[in-house]
């Protein structure tokens, strides 16, 4: 049923497609159907875009939204996989927690963030924790999952070596929960630069949510289209180098 | 086959039941405990609402905040999204998977924008439509149509080909092949894309709810932190979580019942 379409290599499509895309943008723009500025040519936002990149004001804010994502994240990392390992390990209380978790897994993480004001501050602490918060639940997830593949045999092995709770932890778990780990924390890095922007865009002063609503509330529209590409783009970058951590572990682990 | 009948009375049933009995256990004991230490005054109340006072806010949000109808608003956004998502996700799914080169080209793209902080556009829609319902359901229409628009494809791409060559056999035409054998094959697939579609379309629309304070149960959760009604504050964020998990819930039975293996 399903037919090729001759003459259209993959990459022509892609081509045409942005192209085409681009085209109705600025037959949009030039349209006079929005309201001028709405939709700024395509080139005053690769201008602004440019600006943004050789100027100095993007950076500053680059710079705090990546410390808050960096320690939210590590948070998420190390409690999430703590957690994962100690529900995974103890079936009952995962089987008792699982609904909990699988409740608040799923629960728009940004609804959280007065709790996290409230405890915390207002500063930049606030958006770490939501980083954190949102980060976690793929982490721990994955890793409970994760620890219900381990291999009886390489428990047992431990266990019948007498090895300490750590040592089962350091030479047992953690080196067969890689690939979960490393997936959870692919889910979880995109969550938390997520979680921290909105948190930025909520009630911030510095960070780069902060300053794309600083240039929508003075109506600077393709200042703030480019800053939306530069978030698109490092998001995409994040995940992408997560993507390849994930398929290297696949690559080297055992079918 | 003869179907072995269990009642939740049997050993094996009731067992099962044990570790939901303790996860209920474990968090009325975090409650009474969370409770105690705010008496005590080990953590203030004003950034922890006791667990009581948290429970005799929904008398308060039920009937001055209108709780319930801030759900129906907010759910009725997600359906309003969901059926827009639908109505473009499916044939562009369908269309996808016709034309295989286009589906190859546009495959990675959407796998990207799935994986792609797409709430963080809602910018854009607010400079377009302003702050209004309308914002709400394109942003939860557009996150929720490209797990529709995947899972669609793949549901088309995976009809066994014995039920194409079936339809072929008859000489059924494109409309009839597409509507007696590839949508029914592919519709449990292609669930799946709407069940993920709803639940990102909800969780969305609450998010940009509370961002841009309007509408539903988002805005009622930052409202009562502006006003600094904290118990109330933490009685909608229970709410949310409450209906998420609910809704999530519902979702999977439903799915579980088209895709019963």
């Amino acid at each position: 049923m399903a037919t090729t379409t001759t003459g259209f290599g993959i990459g022509r499509i892609r081509l045409v497609t942005v192209l085409v895309i681009l085209a109705l943008w600025e037959g949009l723009a030039h349209s006079g159907l929005v309201y001028a500025g709405v939709v700024p040519s395509s080139f005053s936002v690769i201008a602004a875009l440019a600006k943004l990149l050789v100027g100095s004001e993007l950076y500053p804010h680059l710079w705090v939204t990546m410390g808050e994502v960096t320690v939210g994240f590590l948070i998420a990392l190390v409690s999430g996989t703590a957690a994962g390992i100690v529900l995974g390990e103890r079936r009952f209380l995962g089987a008792a927690m699982e609904p909990y978790i699988n409740g608040l897994a799923t629960t728009p993480k940004i609804v959280f963030l007065p709790i996290c004001m409230l405890m915390v501050g207002v500063g930049p602490e606030s958006k770490m924790l939501l980083g954190a918060l949102s980060a976690f639940f793929p982490i721990v997830l994955n890793t409970t999952a994760g620890m219900r593949h381990i291999s009886p045999v390489l428990i047992k092995v431990g266990r019948s070596f007498n090895v300490s709770t750590w040592q089962m932890v350091t030479k047992i778990y953690l080196p067969s929960l890689a690939l979960p780990v490393v997936t959870g924390m692919r889910l979880g890095l995109g969550v938390a630069i997520i979680g921290v922007l909105l948190a930025e865009i909520k009630l911030s002063q510095s960070g780069l949510g902060a300053l794309t609503i600083e240039h929508y509330n003075h109506f600077r529209i393709a200042e703030m289209y480019a800053l939306l590409i530069i978030i698109f783009t490092l998001a995409g970058i994040a995940n992408a180098s997560m993507g390849r951590l994930t398929a290297r572990l696949r690559m080297h682990s055992p079918a | 086959m003869k179907r072995e009948r269990v009642s939740w009375t049997t050993p094996r049933r009731a067992w099962a039941y044990l570790p939901m009995l303790a996860g209920l256990a474990g968090l009325a004991v975090a409650a009474a405990l969370l409770e105690l230490v705010i008496g005590l005054g080990w953590i203030s109340p004003l950034v922890v609402a006791p667990p009581s006072a948290v429970a005799t806010s929904f008398g308060m949000l039920f009937a001055d905040e209108r709780l319930h109808v801030m759900f129906l608003i907010t759910l009725g956004q997600a359906f309003a999204a969901i059926l827009l998502a639908v109505a473009i996700g499916l044939p562009v799914g369908y269309l996808l998977y016709r034309h295989v080169q286009f589906g190859r080209a546009y495959e990675s793209w959407l796998g990207a924008l799935f994986a792609a902080p797409m709430v963080l556009l809602y910018p854009l829609f607010l400079v377009i439509f302003g702050r209004s319902m309308m914002t709400l359901i394109i942003m939860g229409a557009l996150t929720g149509m490209i797990p529709i628009i995947i899972k669609m494809r793949e549901g088309l791409l995976q009809v066994p080909k014995t039920l194409i060559n079936v339809g072929l056999s008859f000489n059924l035409s494109s409309r009839d092949m597409l509507l007696k054998i590839l949508f029914p094959a592919a519709a449990p697939a292609a669930f799946t894309g709407i069940r993920l579609g709803l639940i990102y379309a909800l969780v969305n629309i609450i998010g940009i709810e509370f961002l841009i304070d309007y509408g539903g149960l988002g805005r009622l959760a930052s409202d009562m932190y502006f006003r600094y009604e904290i118990p109330a504050m933490y009685g909608v964020i229970v709410f949310i979580v409450l209906i998420s998990t609910l809704f999530i819930w519902a979702l999977g039975r439903v799915e579980h019942w088209l895709r019963p293996v």
